[in-house]
């Protein structure tokens, strides 16, 4: 299992100078003069349908193409104090989707807590889920957890076989994927019986998605034919130019093509319709981002705006400028790409 | 010779357009429908084009199509045996001309 680039000491994990990579490193036109071209001008949101929840970095797994930077020496861990803060935001809105991601949100010793007082709240739930979490020793019981509380898990599994998943996420992280799936198919998952299980394609290197529709069909044939596991939906997810698959660009000889390829599929539709314009993210010491890659980059909401969640302004943040920059186009390039798949 | 293609003249493709300007327009309007959704699926299509990219041994296209598969979802598996089936082809291209053979021998032979 590798380190993150914060533990390696990494020049990357430096924020300022990473952001100066992609600022400055790629030979594309800032994401900003594109949107003026295209007429969409500033970026501005159109309100808050999703409260997405980051509770921590910490993570069992080391995946290779992560925007996190997450592992399992990662300490940045959200506390019940800042989740409870969060729960005081949620009440002052009508988001009706709470989406839980980290790291592996459930390493968080209030996962479950956190769960339980946003169904409370009559909020749906989204597990943004490894699937390799679910058969840890200490997490057998989170599998029905999860179901009690009709959790949607929104799982990675960036192919349907096991070499290319491996060569992304890990040794062994295949084999132990098909039994957590077999296991929540088990309990009634992606059944369509109302317990949602969707799967996240991501590319296993430096190129984009496919068309979201034929994969999905792919992989419904083949886990179905192959392991007897059934899902409700397929999303596919670009690789963002951050933190771990930024490293990989580099070191791979392949971040001036990549940057290249994402702004020449900028895509105006998907441009109109990105998920940071309904998405409010929340990070695990309660700092407030359009998303969960600005939050990588440590590029906070906009001036004058509410910085942390103790002072969230519903109508402030609702109709918020979006703070943009050049990793901004791995979200616009060909059919989108979002925590839900592909935009159009 | 090492040197006499170049990965970065694939993205210069479009200059050979410059000196016909109506007859590249009109290539690229049917290349492109060629490998749109049709009765073949794009990623199969792309398959196609990755085996005779290696059946004409073009580098360019080897390089594109490569590209191209994997961004239709497909993977090493399915390439390598996408080549093998160019490389059948032209290997019993080949060996059925041994008949062409055979024929002149029995002519020529007692």
């Amino acid at each position: 299992m590798g380190e993150s680039l914060l533990k390696q000491g990494h020049a990357l994990a430096v924020l300022e100078r990473q952001r100066g990579v992609i600022e400055d490193g790629a030979a594309v036109e800032p994401f900003e003069r594109r949107l003026a071209a295209t007429g969409i001008g500033e970026l501005r949101a159109t309100g808050i349908d999703v409260f997405q929840i980051n509770v921590g970095r910490l993570c069992n797994q080391t995946c290779r193409h992560c925007h996190v930077d997450a592992g399992p020496d990662r300490t940045e861990i959200m506390t019940r104090q800042t989740m409870e803060l969060c729960l005081a935001a949620l009440r002052q809105i009508d988001a009706s989707i709470v989406d839980i991601t980290g790291g592996a949100p459930e390493l968080n010793s209030d996962f479950r807590w956190l769960v339980e007082q946003v169904r409370s709240l009559g909020r749906h739930v989204i597990d943004r889920c490894n699937l390799t979490v679910l058969v840890l020793p200490g997490y057998d019981d989170l599998p029905e957890f999860l179901a009690a509380h009709r959790v949607e898990i929104t799982a990675s599994l960036p192919y349907y076989l096991e070499q290319q998943t491996d060569a992304q996420r890990g040794e062994h992280v295949f084999e132990r994927s098909i039994r957590a799936l077999q296991r929540l198919n088990e309990i009634g998952y992606g059944r369509g019986d109302g317990l949602m299980l969707n799967l996240v394609y991501n590319p296993v290197g430096a190129f984009l998605p496919p068309r979201q529709a034929a994969i999905e069909a792919d992989y419904k044939r083949e886990l179905a034919r192959r392991h007897g596991i059934v899902f409700d939906r397929l999303y596919t997810i670009t690789n963002m130019p951050i933190n771990r698959f930024l490293d990989y660009l580099l070191t791979s000889g392949n971040y001036d093509a990549y940057m290249r390829k994402l702004a020449g599929a900028f895509n105006v539709e998907a441009a109109a319709s990105v998920m940071c314009r309904t998405t409010l993210s929340v990070g695990w010491d309660g700092t407030l981002y359009d998303c969960d890659f600005n939050q990588m980059l440590d590029l906070r909401v906009g001036d004058g705006l509410p910085r942390h969640i103790r002072d969230f302004d519903a109508a402030l943040l609702a109709r918020r400028t979006i703070c943009t920059g050049k990793h901004c186009y791995g979200c616009t390039a060909g059919a989108g790409s979002s925590c839900t798949g592909a935009t159009k | 010779m090492a040197d006499y293609y170049r990965a970065e003249d694939l993205a210069r493709f479009g200059e050979v357009g410059k000196a016909a300007p109506r007859l590249w327009e009109k290539f690229n309007a049917w290349y492109g429908s060629v490998f749109a959704d049709g009765a073949l699926s794009e990623r199969e299509k792309a398959l196609i084009a990755l085996a005779v990219a290696h059946a004409v041994q073009c580098p360019y296209c080897i390089d594109a199509y490569a590209q191209t598969c994997l961004e239709k979802g497909s993977n090493i598996e399915q390439m390598t045996e996408a080549v093998h089936v160019a490389a059948a082809i032209r290997g019993g291209a080949c060996l059925v001309h041994g008949v062409q053979m055979r024929n002149t021998v029995d002519r020529l032979s007692m």
